[in-house]
């Protein structure tokens, strides 16, 4: 279970918070979309439930574990699968998802088959000794997926997992992490893609100007917004149709 | 699917993490090849340049303009003597002018002016003298000639503006040293003619009474004289093994680039174990550097003609030597790469900084030939420490004992570099 309590984030020199007093509760076993236009701090709450920056104030559990005084323990159970690629371009997949999985502790006959077997399942095997550098975008989310999921996290969290892919690729990612949920994967996931986010996520929240603005299953939100048809509209609704253009 | 074991032992992590450079650096064979070749490429330059240095001016040699406007006994003893140094090529030029014009293009580097008259008045001013001294004495002077005032002369100098500091202080030393001896025997020959002796029966001595010997100072009663090789290969391996701060500075900042540190920052992984990854691997390539060094001045300095490399009981001092230094460079280039954001950042940091320590580090001029504010600062350099060291055991021959001071400093570099850079890795991901 994910507690996050007026979780709030003013970067230094910032004029606004992109964070705050943010409340959530995210039950084990969720697939949980965290949706919001740019800008609106949906990044900012994944980098701090994944440790990369440090709230402002407020605070958070992971599976009961506080980042202030559990922060190694909490990196171990959970996996982050980063917008960006962030594999080795020179190494093979393997190569790459033998070191990421190395730095979770993982060894052995029993990891090396992992690796081979993950890369099976998305359509890469064959390609498993081929350099990154050689992929096309698809086939790197994938292995950037893989990498996050190696050591079997509580929680995985997905930053945009399908941006950029063709509809093979994405179909073969959602029904991938549709099948980690079903192990019993707790998956927050933020995406522009909203059509996606209603069919694949069991409760979103939607985010703007760092505070929570709703949240609810899908269908609940589609109903609650009179004349809505899809979760897009709910998203017009709430945050306006004005550009959300930063520098 | 298999459910991997999960370890937690921080030994396992280093050795993946320094799996993990092996295979970055041995996938760009090219930055490889350039790591190892182009220090071996620098030292063999260098030295090639010093050692034959020398060489060259004694068998091409350096044409010079001279104008003997005096064409007396001086100026043909001046003139027998520049061409019995070796040194020179005169070729004789009527006008002064001429000379200076051609010197002030470029087309030589030095034109000699003798003045007019200058044995006459050379030889006046002697007699002058030596007549006097005697008077003195109550010798009666041969002279019948009276005393007048002669004016000081002087030889003009021209240097092509772009000749080098050294070369003419050289030419100044020994033409003076020249003068000197022609004026000391006339001198003699004057108190010779006045003395009534004949010209042919020499009754001074005019050769130096005081001569001196190189020799180089041996407590351990070791043979050997150093060469131009046993004084570069030191100085420019320590030059090259520095320059490994760019290629470790420049991987770190790619992993920043491609986002796979921020993957790293999310992982149960200490920084100080992606550091020690990246120094285990690094320290080989260092040390293999070294070695490959080693083999140059070894077996393909004497092929080319170049002084061997004499090593005959120092290898594992030179390797201890090579180890700390190897370990102070790398933790230069673990600062910097923490620090830099882009390549644009550390590529001419790192270059011009290695420069920079070489040189107060007295890899180009020795320290003592510094100000004094240069051979403080250069206590500063860890190249200063390494060069030492190595100048310890290649030159000096001395113990481990000698060389502790110096390779704890470079360690302790090493040390202080680096929890820098794991302390300012914290702060700066401390948004």
């Amino acid at each position: 279970m994910i507690q996050i309590d007026q979780l709030s984030k003013k970067y230094k020199d910032a004029e606004h918070y992109s964070l705050k007093g943010l409340d959530l509760k995210v039950e084990n076993g969720e697939i949980f979309g965290l949706l919001g236009p740019n800008g609106a701090g949906k990044t900012t709450l994944i980098s701090i439930l994944s440790g990369l920056i440090k709230p402002s104030s407020g605070s958070f559990k992971i599976d009961g574990l506080d980042y202030t005084s559990n922060n190694k323990q909490l990196k171990q159970v959970i996996g982050i699968v980063p917008q960006e690629y962030a594999l080795y371009p020179s190494l093979t997949a393997y190569e790459n998802l033998y070191y990421f999985g190395s730095m979770f502790g993982l060894k052995g006959p029993s990891f090396k088959a992992s690796i081979e077997e993950h890369l099976n399942i998305l359509g890469l095997g064959q390609f498993a000794h081929k350099k990154i550098k050689a992929f096309s975008g698809g086939m790197k989310r994938r292995v950037n997926l893989i990498a996050g999921i190696l050591h079997q996290p509580k929680v995985l969290f997905l930053d945009e997992p399908t941006v950029g892919v063709d509809v093979q690729s994405k179909t073969v990612i959602i029904d991938f992490l549709k099948e980690q949920n079903s192990n019993g994967t707790t998956i927050i996931y933020t995406s522009h893609h909203l059509n996606e986010a209603e069919n694949f996520c069991s409760r979103v929240g939607i985010i703007d100007h760092g505070q929570l603005i709703c949240l609810g299953t899908p269908k609940e939100l589609i109903q609650n917004e009179q004349g809505a048809e899809h979760l897009e509209e709910v998203f017009l609704a709430l945050t306006g149709k004005a550009l959300r253009d930063y520098a | 699917m298999p459910s991997p074991e999960k370890h937690y032992g921080t030994m396992h992590k280093l050795f993946v993490s320094a799996k993990k450079e092996f295979w970055l650096l041995t996938r760009d064979l090219g930055g490889l090849a350039v790591l190892f070749l182009m220090p071996l490429l620098l030292v063999i330059t260098i030295t090639l340049i010093q050692d034959n240095t020398f060489k060259t001016i004694q068998e091409n040699k350096i044409p010079i303009l001279l104008v003997d406007m005096d064409q007396g006994a001086v100026s043909n003893q001046i003139i027998t003597n520049l061409n019995e140094s070796s040194l020179f090529n005169i070729i004789k030029k009527e006008s002064e002018a001429n000379a200076q014009d051609l010197v002030q293009k470029g087309d030589f580097q030095l034109a000699i002016i003798l003045p007019k008259d200058l044995t006459k008045d050379l030889n006046l001013k002697i007699d002058q003298n030596v007549s006097g001294i005697l008077a003195e004495f109550g010798v009666e002077s041969d002279r019948e000639e009276p005393l007048v005032n002669i004016e000081k002369k002087e030889i003009r100098l021209y240097f092509d503006p772009a000749t080098q500091q050294s070369f003419k202080s050289s030419v100044r030393n020994n033409i003076d040293k020249m003068i000197s001896q022609i004026e000391s025997q006339s001198i003699y020959r004057a108190f010779q003619e006045e003395l009534g002796e004949d010209e042919n029966t020499s009754i001074f001595d005019t050769e130096s009474f005081i001569s001196f010997t190189e020799i180089v100072p041996n407590t351990n009663k070791k043979e050997g004289i150093p060469n131009s090789t046993q004084h570069n290969i030191p100085a420019w391996t320590l030059f090259a093994i520095f320059f490994i701060i760019l290629p470790l500075s420049i991987n770190m900042v790619n992993e920043k680039n491609q986002g796979t540190f921020i993957r790293l920052r999310t992982q149960p992984i200490p920084y100080a174990t992606v550091l020690g990854g990246k120094t285990i691997i690094f320290l080989w390539v260092s040390l293999i550097q070294f070695i490959l060094m080693l083999l140059l001045g070894i077996y393909i300095f004497p092929l080319m003609g170049l002084p061997k490399l004499e090593v005959t009981g120092r290898i594992p001092l030179l390797l201890i030597v090579a180890f700390f230094a190897g370990l102070a460079a790398i933790g230069l280039g673990l600062l910097l790469g923490t620090i830099a954001k882009s390549q644009e950042q550390s590529a001419p940091f790192g270059a011009t900084f290695v420069v920079i320590l070489a040189a107060i580090g007295g890899v180009w001029v020795p320290v003592f030939a510094m100000p004094n504010f240069m051979q403080t600062l250069s206590r500063l350099s860890p190249m200063n420490w390494g060069l030492n060291a190595f100048y310890d055991v290649f030159l000096r021959n001395v113990g481990i004992g000698e060389i502790i001071p110096e390779i704890s400093a470079l360690l302790l570099f090493f040390i202080v570099t680096t929890t820098i850079a794991i302390i300012y890795n914290e702060k700066k991901n401390a948004v």
